[in-house]
């Protein structure tokens, strides 16, 4: 990678797994060392708009590393998708260009075009500032919902920006970043046999989450006054408590009941099935109940609304259960590679 | 290929989300993508909100290359 002839330019040199030091040398030769959590920011945003304007010229801005979304196919339709996107830092996305099938490199020929030739890939990136992105500030960032939250749905407006149109992809997970496009090239390159068939697999699918809560019916919390029965204040507290509990135990085990129920039906229309861990916390936010499971399934894109409509469908009506679908998603539940790697 | 499905604009909860971008996705090793992988950070730091999904994302722990 040559340096640009720009007025500042910023060397992010060191191994990112220790303590990063940026030399920032201005033309005059002087050279000062900055660390990278400290003053940068304006010079990494100047060169962002040096680098906008210069936008044919493939070349690494130093003070940028790259952030890479996503891995799909190379085609013209997901370079025309990506024109217009911005990324996580309001960076330009572009693709980048990897895994030419070209054996020693000497065939030159059109890559993706040959029919016995698995097609080419490219990587969705954009180049962000490292001040923003180095280990200090994803620590930071990462403790920071706030961060958290605008860097994860900047990430996703990528990636659904792609399968709105229809373009397979396979999101990778938050805050995957290199140094530069060439480690980004090496990177993938060497997982390439791994993306295809995952490629293959989600092409013309669409990922849904089904989360189902247990919800007790809140509306008689106390059906029965104890008070003709003569009890005291204190046993009718207890009384009431105890239908209170069996009511939440009900509604657990009536959720759990048609979580597996569900979980069959939904098996019959999907064609793979991810589960997370059920939802807890604050972020949580409003939910009926308890959220017993939270599945995430692989399903054909032209079965969405079957989909939908027959899983809640196949919960109406049960007392105590609440059912959520969500998505379509791009799957980024179902980019991981089947078999897991020791 | 044309889909009807509007994955844009679709206004999505956050821990949904975060579930699929810190629990889904390609795991691949970035230069940085330790910083994920090795969720003590958000595990501790973000108990109280995306416990779960921290706790869940050292299970899926990445391999290396």
């Amino acid at each position: 990678m040559t340096h640009t002839d720009m007025a500042t330019d910023t060397d992010v040199k060191t191994d990112f797994g220790t303590d990063i030091k940026t030399d920032v040398r201005a033309d005059s030769d002087t050279e000062t060392n900055v660390d990278v959590t400290t003053g940068l920011d304006t010079d990494v945003r100047d060169l962002e708009d040096l680098k906008d304007v210069k936008a044919d010229v493939d070349e690494d801005v130093k003070t940028d590393i790259v952030y890479a979304y996503a891995v799909l196919r190379r085609t013209p339709e997901a370079a025309r998708a990506v024109a217009d996107l911005r990324g996580v830092a309001g960076e330009r996305i572009r693709l980048l260009e990897f895994g030419d099938d070209a054996p020693d490199g000497a065939s030159g020929g059109p890559p993706g075009d040959a029919p016995d030739r698995p097609p080419a890939l490219a990587a969705v990136v954009g180049p962000v500032p490292a001040a923003d992105f180095d280990e200090a500030s994803l620590k930071a960032g990462l403790e920071d919902l706030d961060w958290l939250e605008a860097t994860a749905r900047a990430h996703h407006a990528v990636v659904a920006a792609l399968t709105g149109r229809g373009i397979a992809v396979l999101p990778l997970r938050l805050v995957t970043v290199y140094r530069d496009e060439d480690r980004v090239r090496q990177t993938l390159e060497a997982r390439r046999d791994d993306f295809l068939p995952l490629l293959d697999r989600v092409t013309g699918h669409v990922e849904l989450g089904v989360k189902i809560y247990a919800a007790p019916d809140t509306e008689s919390p106390d059906p029965e006054p104890a008070k003709g029965k003569g009890l005291g204040v204190g046993r009718a507290y207890l009384a009431g408590r105890r239908r209170r509990k069996r009511s939440t135990e009900d509604a657990w085990q009536a959720a759990t009941d048609t979580a597996a129920r569900l979980r069959e039906l939904a098996g019959t229309l999907a064609v793979d099935r991810v589960a997370f861990r059920p939802q807890r916390g604050e972020l949580a936010g409003q939910v009926p109940g308890p959220n017993v499971s939270n599945d995430a399934y692989l399903v054909p894109e032209d079965h969405v609304e079957d989909f939908r409509t027959r899983v809640l469908a196949a919960a109406e009506g049960l007392p105590g259960v609440h059912v959520e679908v969500t998505g379509p998603w791009a799957p980024y539940s179902f980019s991981l590679p089947a078999e897991p790697v020791s | 290929m044309t889909v009807a499905a509007p994955h844009a604009d679709r206004p999505v909860a956050l821990i949904d989300l975060l579930d699929r971008l810190l629990q889904g996705g390609v795991v691949i090793t970035g230069d940085l993508v330790l910083s994920i992988a090795d969720v003590d950070l958000v595990r501790i730091d973000l108990r109280a909100v995306i416990a779960p999904v921290a706790a869940a994302a050292v299970d899926a722990v990445t391999q290396p290359l």
